[in-house]
C-alpha cells in the first residue's frame, strides 16, 4: 500500500529540459513544486575528469539502463514486436538533466511553414500533394506565437549563433555570438557560397563566451574539448538543464527534487475528470508513495509520457484499425531515414578532427521547410544540410575507410590510420512524417521489472522518407564535390526502419493541435480530456520538423509553464477546441 | 601474400612469446595440453619451468605487466581469441598489433564486467534469437557466452577444415575462416556467426583505441599510431589551426591527475 504524502501545487515527472523549465517557472511563481526523477542525481561534478570515449560513446554510460524496462518495436501492425534489448539500439537520457545533458547542442527553430504544414502545403500545392496515408497536421500554434517562447529558451540556454539568411529575421539577436570557424567549416561555407547557397554558423548550445542567463545562472565559454555528444559537460559550457533551470528551481525553497523516484501511474478521479497526483516507487528502497497535487505535469520523455498515460488508462488509446483515439497516435521521430548525405575523403588535407564541440558546425537552409519549390518533387518539407565538427575519439576516428576497403585486417589498419583525419561528412536533417500506421501502444507480451507491459512502437517509412532522403544525398554530394573531395561516398537510404533508437529524436503520441479528434493536448500542452494534466515534451510533436528538436521542446515547455499558471488561476480548459461539442 | 616479408605469420608460438604469460614447462604440462598426469608430475613440471624461465623474457610479470585471464577459463579459448584479434588488427609497419596492444586482455576484462554479462540490457523473455535480421541482439546468450561459443566454433571449423587448432593455422587460412563467420555462413547455437564476428571485430578495435585504463592500447601505442592525443581540458587555442596538431598522447590517468 502506497504511503500518501502531503499535497503540493504541482508535481512534475521527469527532470530534463521540459521538467526543469516547468519546475523553475512554477517555483519562481511561488507554487509548491515537487519534481520526481527516475534516475540518479547528477551535477557538473559527475562529468569532471571522465572524458572517456569507450565509456560514453561505446558503452553509453550516460544513458538509461534497459534491464528494468525498454520498448518493443515492429514495422507492421500485424507483426510480433521484439524488445529493443541493448543500449547500442536504444539510447535514452536518464538522471537529473535527462537527455539534454548529453545533447550535442544544435539549436534551430522550426519554421513558420512547419507549424502550419498541412494548411500551407494545401494552399501552395493543393490537397493532392499530401499522401493519403500521411497524418499531416498543423501544430495548433503558429511561429509568430512560438517566437517569444523560443527567445525565452534561447536566452535561458545562452545559445551562440548568427542570423540564418534564410530564416525569419530574429527580433532579438542570439544571446551569444557564434562559435569559432574551423578550416573544415570554412571549406563547407565556401563551397556552399560557390553553389549560390546561403551558409551560416549553426546556432550552438555550446557557449562562445562566458554568459549569465536571465535567471542569474553562470555559464562558461566552451573549450572545444569534443566531449559533448553522449557526454556531460565538465565546464558548464553546454546549455543543459543542470547548468541552468535545475539550479534555478533548486534555489527556490518551495521546490523539492526527489531522485530515483520512478513514477508508475498517474492517479485519476473519474468523477471530477481530474488527475489527483502520481504513484511512484522509491528505487532505493522499493517503497511506494502517492504524491497528490493540484496539477500533474508529465515531462518524462516521449516514450514515458505515452506509457504513463496508457498504464494509467487516461485518454483514448489510438487504434489503427478504426483510426480513432489520440494517445499513441502520430508517433514519429528522426530514425534511419534522416541524416544521410555524402562523405568525402581528402588526400591532401588533414583536419584536427579530434577537436570540436557538439554543435560546432556550418549549415545551409536553402533546402529546409518550404524554402524551395516542391511542385515537381515527390516529397514535402526539408531539412538543413550540415557539416559538424563534433570532435571524435580514437575509436570513432578509426571507423572510416573508403570504397571496398575491408573493415578489418592489414589493409583496413593501414587505410584507417591514413584517413583518420582526412574525411568529412555532410548530411541532410530531413523532416519525418506521421502516418496512420505508425503508433504507440502497450505490448501484449513483454513486461518491465514490475510486471507492467512495455511500450510497443509500430513504425515504418512512408515513400516520403525514402524520397526526401535520396534528395538530400544528391544535394550533399554536390556540395562535397565543390569542396574538392578526392573520393566521395554517397549515403544510402535504407529500405525500412531498423529498430535502432539512437540519437534521441523520438517524438509524438500525445500530440498538440486544435482538434481533440486528432490531438491529445491543446497548444498549452494541456490535455483536452483532463484539465489539470499537462503533457510536456517531444511527445507533443504532430510530426518531426526538419531540424533537431531541443529548442522546440524548450519553447513548448515555457508555453506550458505559462498555461499551467493560467490554469491555476482560471481552473479550466484553456483552449477552445475546433469542432468539439461541449455541454 | 605469403611471400610478403612484412606480413607477420602468426602462430601459437608467436602468441605465447609475445604475451609472455605462459612459461615453457607449463605449456608442455597441464595448462595447454590434454595430457592426463598426476599432481606430482605437474609440480615437477612447474618447478622445472620456473627454474628454466625466471631469467627469460617470457616470465609472467616483466615490466610490471600483471595482465591475466579473469574471465576465459580455458587457455585454448584465449589463444583462439588472441589469434583472431591479431588477424583483425595485425602488427605491421605502422606499429603493434592487437596482441602486443593487450587487446585479448581488454576483451577478457570487458567480458567479466557489465558489458560481457549484459547486466544493463533487457534480458527478459520470450527470446526469439533468429526471428529477425533487423532487430539487433535478440539472443538469450549474454556476450560472454557469445564469445565462448563463437571462439569454440572458430576452433571447431578450423579442425574440420584443416585438422589444426585455429591459432596453428597460417594467417590466410585464419582469415578465410573469419570471413565465413563474418558472412554469417557458420552455425552457432543461439546467435548468428555474423553477430559474433562483429562483436569480436568491434571489441578488437575498442581494445586498440580505448584508454589504457581498460587494459588495451598498451603504452598508448594505439593512440600514437592514429595520432590521437587523449583527453584534454580543451582545444580553444588550436581549434582554428590549419595545421594538423600531432601531439604526444596523455591518458585518462594523467588527465585526472592520478595521485591515488
Amino acid at each position: 500500500m502506497a504511503e500518501k504524502l502531503d499535497k503540493v501545487d504541482v508535481v512534475v515527472v521527469g527532470m530534463g529540459w521540459a521538467g526543469g523549465i516547468v519546475s523553475a517557472e512554477m517555483a519562481k511563481a511561488g507554487k509548491k513544486v515537487v519534481a520526481l526523477e527516475k534516475g540518479v542525481d547528477k551535477t557538473r561534478e559527475d562529468y569532471v575528469g571522465v572524458k572517456d570515449e569507450l565509456r560514453f560513446d561505446n558503452r553509453y554510460q550516460i544513458m538509461q539502463e534497459l534491464s528494468g524496462d525498454t520498448i518493443t518495436s515492429r514495422n507492421e501492425i500485424d507483426e510480433t514486436a521484439l524488445p529493443v534489448r541493448t543500449m547500442e539500439d536504444m539510447q535514452l537520457g536518464t538522471g537529473v538533466g535527462g537527455a539534454s545533458v548529453h545533447w550535442a547542442g544544435a539549436s534551430y527553430r522550426y519554421w513558420p511553414y512547419e507549424f502550419e504544414i498541412r494548411s500551407q502545403t494545401i494552399d501552395r500545392y493543393g490537397e493532392d500533394k499530401i499522401p493519403e496515408d500521411m497524418n499531416l497536421q498543423d501544430w495548433g500554434i503558429t511561429y509568430d506565437e512560438m517566437e517569444k517562447y523560443y527567445e525565452k529558451w534561447e536566452y535561458t540556454a545562452g545559445i551562440s549563433g548568427e542570423q540564418d539568411p534564410k530564416a525569419p529575421k530574429r527580433k532579438k539577436p542570439w544571446p551569444n555570438p557564434p562559435l569559432k570557424e574551423t578550416p573544415s567549416l570554412k571549406l563547407f561555407k565556401d563551397a556552399a557560397k560557390n553553389l549560390g547557397l546561403h551558409p551560416f554558423q549553426i546556432a550552438a548550445g555550446n557557449l562562445s563566451q562566458n554568459y549569465e542567463n536571465p535567471d542569474g545562472e553562470q555559464l562558461n565559454a566552451c573549450m572545444y574539448c569534443s566531449f559533448c555528444t553522449r557526454a556531460g559537460c565538465d565546464f558548464s559550457a553546454k546549455s543543459d538543464p543542470i547548468a541552468t533551470v535545475v539550479k534555478t528551481a533548486s534555489r527556490q525553497d518551495n521546490f523539492e527534487l526527489r531522485t530515483r523516484a520512478n513514477v508508475r501511474r498517474v492517479l485519476y478521479d473519474d468523477d471530477s475528470k481530474k488527475a489527483t497526483g502520481v504513484m511512484y516507487v522509491d528505487e532505493a528502497t522499493g517503497d511506494e508513495y502517492e504524491q497528490p497535487a493540484d496539477v500533474v505535469v508529465l515531462a518524462a520523455f516521449a516514450f514515458s509520457n505515452n506509457r504513463l498515460l496508457m498504464l494509467s488508462d487516461i485518454g483514448e488509446q489510438y487504434d489503427p484499425e478504426t483510426k480513432k483515439g489520440t494517445i499513441g497516435r502520430n508517433f514519429n521521430g528522426q530514425y534511419n531515414s534522416a541524416f544521410h548525405g555524402a562523405r568525402g575523403y581528402f588526400e591532401n588535407e588533414k583536419f584536427n578532427l579530434y577537436m570540436g564541440a557538439g554543435a560546432l558546425g556550418a549549415a545551409v537552409n536553402d533546402y529546409a521547410a518550404d524554402n524551395f519549390d516542391h511542385s515537381d518533387l515527390d516529397f514535402i518539407g526539408g531539412g538543413a544540410i550540415e557539416l559538424r565538427q563534433y570532435g571524435f575519439g580514437a575509436i570513432s576516428s578509426s571507423g572510416h575507410v573508403p570504397g571496398d576497403t575491408p573493415s578489418w585486417g592489414k589493409e583496413y589498419k593501414d587505410k584507417s590510420l591514413h584517413y583518420a583525419y582526412r574525411s568529412l561528412v555532410i548530411w541532410y536533417t530531413a523532416i519525418t512524417m506521421s502516418y496512420w500506421h505508425n503508433y504507440l501502444d502497450l505490448d501484449p507480451t513483454y513486461k518491465d521489472e514490475y510486471g507492467d507491459p512495455l511500450l510497443r512502437a509500430t513504425y515504418k517509412f512512408g515513400d516520403q522518407e525514402r524520397n526526401i532522403g535520396k534528395f538530400g544525398i544528391e544535394k550533399c554530394h554536390e556540395i562535397m564535390e565543390e569542396m574538392g573531395a578526392d573520393i566521395i561516398e554517397d549515403g544510402e537510404v535504407p529500405d525500412e526502419f531498423d529498430h535502432v533508437y539512437a540519437g534521441g529524436h523520438y517524438t509524438g503520441g500525445v500530440v498538440m493541435g486544435d482538434d481533440p479528434e486528432t490531438s491529445a493536448v491543446n497548444n498549452y500542452l494541456q490535455m483536452w480530456d483532463v484539465d489539470n494534466l499537462f503533457v510536456v515534451g517531444g511527445s507533443a510533436f504532430p510530426q518531426f520538423g526538419g531540424h533537431h528538436p531541443t529548442p522546440t521542446i524548450g519553447a513548448l515547455a515555457y508555453r506550458a509553464a505559462e498555461g499551467i499558471e493560467k490554469y491555476m488561476e482560471e481552473g479550466e480548459q484553456l483552449a477552445t477546441a475546433r469542432g468539439r461539442r461541449y455541454i | 601474400m605469403s611471400g610478403n616479408d612484412n606480413e607477420k605469420q602468426f602462430s601459437r608460438r608467436d602468441f605465447l612469446k609475445t604475451t609472455g604469460v605462459f612459461t615453457g614447462g607449463i605449456i608442455g604440462g597441464s595448462l595447454l595440453g590434454g595430457v592426463v598426469m598426476d599432481q606430482t608430475d605437474l609440480f615437477d613440471d612447474e618447478e622445472t619451468a620456473t627454474s628454466n624461465e625466471t631469467t627469460g623474457s617470457d616470465s609472467g610479470a616483466e615490466d610490471g605487466n600483471v595482465a591475466a585471464r579473469t574471465f576465459f577459463s580455458r587457455s585454448e579459448d584465449f589463444e583462439t581469441l588472441a589469434a583472431a584479434t591479431e588477424r583483425i588488427y595485425p602488427e605491421d609497419d605502422n606499429g603493434p598489433g592487437a596482441i602486443a596492444l593487450g587487446v585479448p586482455y581488454f576483451i577478457d576484462r570487458q567480458m567479466s564486467g557489465f558489458y560481457g554479462q549484459n547486466s544493463q540490457d533487457y534480458t527478459m523473455g520470450p527470446f526469439k534469437p533468429m526471428a529477425s535480421d533487423t532487430h539487433g541482439l535478440q539472443a538469450k546468450l549474454i556476450r560472454g557466452d557469445i564469445f565462448l561459443f563463437g571462439l569454440r566454433r572458430l576452433d571447431e571449423v578450423s579442425n574440420e577444415k584443416h585438422d589444426k587448432a585455429f591459432p596453428d593455422l597460417d594467417g590466410e587460412a585464419q582469415d578465410e575462416i573469419l570471413k565465413s563467420f563474418e558472412a554469417g555462413d557458420v552455425d552457432i547455437k543461439g546467435v548468428t556467426s555474423e553477430f559474433f564476428f562483429n562483436l569480436l571485430r568491434n571489441m578488437t578495435i575498442e581494445g586498440v583505441y580505448s584508454d589504457p585504463a581498460y587494459g588495451g592500447n598498451k603504452d598508448m601505442q594505439g593512440w600514437k599510431m592514429i595520432e590521437y592525443p587523449g583527453p584534454r581540458m580543451g582545444w580553444i587555442n588550436e581549434i582554428e589551426s590549419k595545421e594538423f596538431q600531432s601531439l604526444e598522447p596523455e591518458a585518462l590517468r594523467q588527465y585526472q591527475g592520478g595521485g591515488i
